[in-house]
């Protein structure tokens, strides 16, 4: 009996196995974010000896630092808004009706999530520099939407094909006007798969890096691009990059506990 | 083939049952006999899905046993048990041909493939399948696949039970009495043990020649369409047979005859109505065995529905609200309408059981 | 089902999107095509050279070597990622408190930047100061990222691995939920081996999911930049130099605008075409 039950633990164990896998970089990175630089370089060792706060110390009191955080969180949360909202009614359109080119303009949709950004490195450079949006904020928001829209499109598209077309009409059959019906009663309806949509813009934006460097240089610079700088120029201070990228897995990780009940469904795009 | 017997067999979907409420399935012995064709009805939540996931193997009873032909299964997995199922949504497996999914049991047993061939042929020949066996399973039609299920089950010549879990549901209306016709055939033929799920009186009644009704987790009757119809154990089969349902009063009792309104009624179940005292006493009659007469109870007609060949006539004796059924070419009565009860089929029933037949009851 | 009904107006609704996509994407592109049909001797002068540098791209053996190390990185961490996620999510809990914990502690690589993900496995990889530098080479086995192109390449997949299998996981795990029990109930007495019910249930029902993990999990691959640039810097050698560390080097480090226009086409080309042949070939397959 003892042997059968141990061979049937066996396959709970992988999912185990691998959740260690992931935890142990992250563990590295934030043990060695609590030593400093020196401990890092000399002596190796399992866990800090000289346990320190002095890296992020460091970055919550220099403004170069924290301002990293706060340029990334605004670029990422102005793409969020303008890619879910732009996407809404794009989204609605292709659930709901067919019109000359609907199946071409789609897959042309998605061809732009397949475009690599370093292909478009270069002219979004010279394109944003041209019209003078070059290093702020909303620079960053907009060419993200170059891969999060057609991504929300896709999603939102998933869950309104689940809702029946009968709530529609019917709210058309009671009077109400379409933007009426679209905010009152429609995007209630879809209310979570818009979440989704959100977790997955917000996911997109927060992690690209290419596009955020190549279009900012000190006013909206990101935080990840703070640490590539500090790598290369103040010597290598692996301490302080050990702190800021500990402290980039932050923002993530309370978007993943506020979503975790509808992280299964939300990759299944509503249309498993 | 096999009998099925239920020993003091409970189940509770909770760890620790605790009251009456927390049972799905009440304290029951049941005795399914060999090549039977049994229904099992009622309303949603009985815990008629339960107890047939108790037969598969599917779900293990909290306590008691289950045995096929006296001997004790509880214990083995569906596999080993050796019966079929037929579920509310067809199962097929998809990527499979028609043929490999109904070669797929036997393939799985190791039974040898010249058999499987001839088995697959022959099962696929009586279901009209025939010309469908290269095809893909996952293109079918909701009755085609159901077919096949059921297919699955056939194949096998060690199966102890099919059992069917409401497996008319999602067929189109047309095809229903088509399917069932043809399971009332192929039982016929192969006159194996089959256990049929369904809150569906018609499909109950005429397909089983065995029917169990059930109601918050217990037993409520076991008989024949006929036993259900002219002799409901409870009030519920009562109600929930027959259409409408049959007509249910609060009454007293007198000397061996139930009293309405002042009336005194001639009843079925008379001698265990002497015995009684006068408490939650209910009077049962089916709107088919009331009928209009010239020296009965004078009673108001109150409304008349026409539902084809016959007619629903509701009435009040006094205060008291029942349904009569008139068939279609019998005159309704035009002034001082009067009604009389068929003795045979008036029932006494207290705390909701049969008077007289509630000695195993609560 | 959703019936569609024909209506011009739609394309209202589309406006905004259109706007935002076509503000970004064909401005760009129509950029890049433009440089990618000129010669320029600088101060903004240009001359038609037609199909001139598309012509030295296609020709040149450096094009020819990161295309071929692109190839064989997407497919090798293609190969290694869809089997493990499928694994994991099969083995995974489908209720309790189980499920919560592993989704959320899985989903948690998916949401570090690109560039943390690089510098992450950097420290973790170094031979003198990382866990795992030091662990592999205290078992004896000489391992140094920066000198060997093997150990660079290895550890990119690892990392690669490591930072994405959970999106197949979740896709997977999402498929899986999906399928109705009664599936395993009719399998168990069809008396089918776990493989069968794998075989005949779980895969074809995680068809959907799985080509949209593939198809981005390839997509990704393909464009990947961030992470081994931080993590090799391309190297040792051209090792890592996977397609887009060598288009932003052409473009922003050599400063060579037509060939790197030229090769930007011929990249997205490429994964156009590879992607629909993808999507094709696999639902093809499913509807056979």
């Amino acid at each position: 009996m003892k042997t059968a039950m141990k061979v049937a633990n066996l396959p709970r164990l992988v999912p185990l196995l691998y959740i260690v896998f992931l935890l142990i970089p992250i563990y590295w990175l934030v043990n060695m974010s609590f030593k400093s630089t020196n401990e890092i370089l000399g002596a190796f060792s399992l866990w800090p000896q000289e346990f320190t706060l002095d890296n992020y110390r460091k970055i919550f009191t220099d403004p170069t630092w924290y301002n990293g955080y706060l340029n990334s969180l605004a670029y990422v949360a102005i793409n969020t808004v303008l890619s879910v909202s732009a996407a809404l009614p794009a989204a609605y359109a292709f659930s709901r009706y067919r019109f000359l080119g609907d199946k071409h303009l789609f897959f042309w949709l998605l061809t732009n999530r397949m475009a690599p950004p370093a292909v478009f490195a270069l002219p979004f450079f010279q394109l944003y520099s041209s019209i003078g949006l070059f290093d702020t904020h909303i620079a960053v928001a907009l060419a993200h939407c170059l891969f999060n829209i057609p991504l929300a499109v896709w999603i939102l598209e998933g869950f309104m094909s689940g809702v029946p077309q009968e709530i529609d009409e019917t709210a058309f059959i009671d009077g109400h006007s379409f933007p009426r019906f679209f905010v009152r009663i429609f995007i209630p309806i879809i209310a979570s798969g818009i979440g989704v949509a959100a977790f997955f813009c917000f996911m997109f934006s927060w992690v690209e890096l290419l596009l955020a460097k190549t279009l900012t240089s000190v006013e909206a610079k990101p935080i990840a691009a703070t640490m590539t700088r500090t790598a290369s120029t103040a010597g290598y201070e692996l301490g302080l990059l050990a702190a800021a990228g500990t402290l980039t897995i932050i923002p993530g990780a309370l978007v993943i506990y506020f979503v975790r009940n509808y992280i299964a469904k939300g990759f299944a795009l509503g249309r498993v | 083939m096999a009998e099925i017997q239920f020993d003091n067999l409970a189940h509770s979907y909770i760890k620790a049952p605790d009251g009456a409420d927390d049972w799905a399935l009440k304290p029951l012995d049941q005795r399914w006999e060999d090549g039977g064709a049994h229904a099992l009805l009622g309303p949603s939540g009985c815990g008629k899905s339960t107890l047939l996931n108790i037969i598969s193997g599917l779900v293990a009873p909290t306590t008691g046993r289950v045995l096929f032909d006296d001997e004790d299964v509880t214990a083995l997995r569906p596999e080993q048990r050796n019966i079929a199922q037929v579920f509310q949504f067809p199962v097929v497996y998809d990527t499979m041909t028609v043929h490999q999914n109904l070669a797929f049991p036997m393939r799985n047993r190791g039974v040898a493939e010249t058999d499987v061939q001839r088995r697959v042929g022959e099962i696929a020949d009586i279901l009209g399948l025939t010309s469908d066996l290269n095809r893909r399973a996952a293109g079918l039609t909701a009755d085609a696949k159901q077919k096949i299920s059921l297919g699955r089950g056939l194949v096998r010549d060690d199966v102890n039970a099919m059992l069917f879990d409401e497996p008319l549901t999602v067929i189109d209306p047309h095809l229903k009495w088509k399917l069932r016709s043809n399971l009332k055939l192929l039982h016929q033929r192969f006159d194996f043990t089959m256990i049929y799920v369904t809150h569906d009186q018609t499909e109950a009644l005429t397909f089983a020649d065995n029917i169990v009704v059930m109601n918050e987790g217990r037993v409520a009757q076991v008989g024949t369409p006929a036993e259900l119809f002219e002799r409901p154990r409870h009030t519920f089969v009562g109600h929930f047979i027959g259409s409408p349902g049959m007509n249910i009063v609060p009454c007293g009792i007198d000397n061996g005859c139930a009293v309405i309104a002042g009336r005194r009624i001639a009843i079925a179940n008379a001698n265990a109505a002497l015995h009684r005292g006068g408490r939650n006493m209910e009077l049962g009659v089916r709107p088919e065995h009331i009928r209009f007469c010239d020296d009965g109870i004078p009673v108001t007609v109150k409304r008349v529905d026409d539902v084809g060949r016959s007619r629903i006539v509701e009435i009040t004796l006094a205060d008291v609200r029942l349904k009569v059924f008139v068939l279609g070419n019998d005159a309704l009565p035009d002034a001082n309408p009067r009604i009389a009860f068929d003795p045979a089929y008036t029932h006494l029933y207290q705390n909701g059981w049969l008077a007289g037949e509630d000695a195993a009851h609560d | 089902m959703i019936d569609r009904k024909p209506n011009p107006k739609a394309w209202l609704l589309l406006l905004p999107m259109l706007a935002l996509v076509a503000f970004n994407a064909v401005l760009p592109l129509m950029t890049v095509v433009n440089y990618s049909v000129q010669e320029t001797f600088g101060d903004n002068v240009f001359f038609w050279s037609g199909v001139e540098w598309f012509r030295q791209v296609l020709l040149s053996d450096r094009f020819h070597q990161s295309l071929l190390r692109q190839i064989i990185f997407s497919a090798a961490i293609l190969a290694i990622e869809i089997p493990l996620g499928v694994l994991i999510a099969i083995t995974m809990p489908r209720r309790g408190i189980g499920v919560a914990f592993c989704l959320v502690l899985m989903a948690l690589p998916l949401l570090i930047p690109w560039n943390v993900v690089g510098a992450m496995w950097n420290i973790l990889a170094l031979p003198d100061i990382g866990l795992l530098g030091r662990a592999v080479n205290g078992l004896g086995v000489s391992y140094n990222f920066t000198q060997q192109p093997l150990a660079a390449w290895i550890t990119c997949v690892v990392m690669d691995v490591w930072h994405w299998t959970s999106l197949v996981v979740l896709l997977s795990y999402a498929g899986l939920c999906a399928i109705p029990q009664p599936y395993y109930q009719a399998a168990k007495i069809d008396g089918a081996s776990r493989w069968a019910v794998f075989r005949y249930i779980e895969l074809p029902k995680m068809k959907h999911v799985l080509t949209i993990a593939i198809l981005l999990r390839f997509m990704d691959s393909f464009m990947i930049y961030t992470e081994p640039f931080v993590l090799t810097g391309g190297g040792p050698g051209n090792t890592t130099t996977f397609l887009s560390i060598d288009l932003v080097k052409i473009a922003l480090g050599q400063f060579d605008l037509g060939t790197a226009a030229a090769m930007s086409l011929i990249y997205f080309l490429i994964i156009l075409l590879l992607c629909w042949v993808f999507y094709t070939v696999i639902t093809r397959k499913g509807q056979q």
